[in-house]
């Protein structure tokens, strides 16, 4: 085919593609589409993965102390949870052309990223609360929102996603209310893990509108719906309230009511150590990456083992056939 | 030791191996060699929690003390905690957890077929749900025995010396003593000392198509079912009962 018909051909794919997103319609995998929306879907979906997945650490780090068997048990299945969400997400991110492989790879090698939020460290009992409660509860509000998101794979994933986290988060309020509810060491003890999570929560949802270089595409192409400042104020909206329910202060002397703008009005978000956690210093994020990385280099006589056993048990069927 | 007695104790050990052998899978979370063993281990540690919360949850009622599931499990000391030693040693590597699930799962897929058709109707509801849990369970280690022993020469080998030093450990699942009696008697529990034999043929057959060698040492470490453990349960319960003893009187 000459050029000029290749470029003729790209350009009525292009077209196609933008005529379905136009139409709401779901992208699929094996529909046309830019290189540009394959790698953004690329890094956002195995970016994802990744966060459910490290984000296993600071929870399990009070697997063996949570201090009932109920206790326990949520924190565990909750656990579970998120090892299922890094699994389906894995997998729709190689409905675009990657292997898992190849994302632990991309991982550890510091070219893929995961939530910054699980680079800070989970320190009394109250922190596996304010984990469900804020954290997840921040990452719902983002994934409610991409549960429209254009890439189908995705978009099915975050459906299924977004019923098991609000469990997390109702767990984690739960675990905040009780403490609440207790003695004044347990009171201390939440409040502390309040302090510590709120300001790292509102980060999660990205630098504000005018700084986000990556809203242009993302829009376009309906992968990003909501925008990183309306999807924050969603978050504080509601959880403002949680907050005064059972008695803790958030910890923003500037958090008011804005009965203009419908939202509350918050302090300034220290973005210095936003970027300094991002860019590699935050208090856990080696110790993060060097668990990954020794654990996977551990398991790696095991999945070497089990490739072999399938190898050779695919030659023995083959040989009894023939 | 009266028959109460007799069957708080019973019931005690049973869900003892439960609890701190879900503490050492539980432990697998986000250390498997692959996210799709961290979420089985996990599971697997859920199911152990589970079969724990019933039998200490009826160990409780049948003293009759007014202690609880979580009493039991968070304020009792190590000389009071009745599992078998092999419950509480250390993961070690994939190969060692997997041959402890092997033994301790084929042991529990004869005892809980037996507990199941016992006189007392909570243990054998109790044994009923467990058995479907323990079926998954040994397949699961058995398919992991195989890939391991009949895999590469490096986790044959690490799969024969899991195999070697667990096994002096296995023999201390059959002891039956004055408790064992008056179970059998008093609700038609199961003589761990008669399954032996259904166990060596079960475990054997599976060791030898893993192309592993079978042990034969006759050596045997015992204690636990009557409170004596391995330096190991001591850190355990240090670590599992922490906010309890630091917080004596909050509520979780």
């Amino acid at each position: 085919m000459e050029l000029k018909e290749q470029t003729a051909v790209q350009s009525d794919l292009l077209k196609s593609f933008e005529e379905k997103i136009g139409r709401d319609d779901a992208i699929e995998p094996k529909d046309k589409m830019p290189d540009a929306y394959r790698k953004h879907l690329i890094r956002q979906i195995s970016q994802h993965a990744h966060s459910e997945v490290i984000g296993m650490q600071p929870e399990g780090n009070w697997i063996t102390r949570a201090p009932s068997l109920r206790a326990k048990q949520i924190l565990l299945a909750k656990i579970q949870d998120e090892g299922g969400h890094g699994l389906y997400l894995y997998s729709a991110a190689e409905t675009l052309g990657i292997s898992r492989s190849e994302m632990i790879e991309q991982l550890h090698s510091g070219k893929a990223k995961y939530s910054n939020i699980f680079n800070y460290p989970a320190l009394n009992w109250a922190d596996i609360g304010a984990i469900g409660w804020l954290v997840d509860g921040a990452a719902i509000v983002n994934q409610v929102s991409l549960q429209r998101t254009s890439y189908g794979p995705y978009s099915r994933a975050m459906v299924r996603i977004c019923k098991e986290e609000s469990f997390h988060q109702r767990q984690g309020y739960e675990i905040m209310a009780k403490m609440m509810a207790g003695t004044a060491d347990q009171r201390e003890m939440a409040q502390d893990a309040m302090n510590r999570w709120w300001w790292p929560a509102l980060m999660m949802f990205g630098p504000h509108d005018s700084e986000s270089p990556r809203s242009g595409d993302a829009f376009k192409w309906k992968i990003k719906r909501q925008s990183n400042d309306e999807l924050r104020a969603k978050f504080i909206d509601k959880t403002v309230q949680q907050a005064e329910v059972i008695g803790l202060t958030i910890p923003d002397k500037d958090l008011k009511w804005n009965e203009a703008r419908g939202h509350y009005d918050h302090g300034p978000i220290d973005w210095n150590e936003f970027y300094n956690v991002i860019n590699g210093n935050g208090p856990c994020n080696k110790q993060r990456m060097d668990h990954h990385k020794r654990v996977h280099a551990e398991g790696a006589w095991v999945r070497e083992a089990a490739e072999a056993y399938r190898a050779k048990k695919e030659k023995q069927l083959f040989q009894s056939k023939n | 030791m009266n028959q109460q007695e007799a069957m708080f104790k019973y019931c005690l050990r049973l869900g003892d191996n439960a609890l701190i052998r879900s503490y050492r899978l539980s432990e697998w979370c986000s250390n498997a060699p692959i996210l799709e063993e961290d979420l089985a281990l996990t599971n697997f540690a859920l199911d152990m929690i589970g079969r724990a919360q019933a039998l200490l949850g009826y160990a409780g009622q049948i003293e009759g003390k007014g202690r609880t599931d979580d009493d039991l499990a968070y304020r009792r000391g190590e000389r009071s905690f009745y599992n078998v030693l092999l419950t509480e040693l250390p993961n070690q590597d994939f190969a060692y957890t997997m041959a402890r699930e092997l033994y301790l799962s084929a042991f529990e897929y004869f005892y809980y077929s037996g507990l199941a058709g016992s006189k007392d109707a909570t243990l054998a509801a109790i044994a009923a749900k467990t058995l479907k849990e323990i079926k998954y369970h040994l397949s699961h280690a058995t398919d992991w025995v195989l890939r391991l022993g009949d895999g590469t020469a490096e986790s044959h080998a690490k799969m024969q010396t899991a195999v070697d030093d667990l096994w002096p450990y296995a023999s201390e699942l059959f002891e039956s003593d004055a408790v064992d009696a008056a179970m059998i008697s008093a609700i038609g529990a199961p003589d761990p000392a008669a399954l032996k034999d259904s166990w060596m043929k079960h475990v054997s057959a599976i060791l030898k198509e893993a192309t592993l060698d079978v042990p034969t040492t006759m050596y045997t470490h015992t204690g636990g079912r009557n409170g004596i453990h391995s330096e190991n349960l001591g850190h355990i319960l240090a670590e599992m009962q922490f906010l309890p003893h630091a917080y004596p009187d909050a509520k979780w």
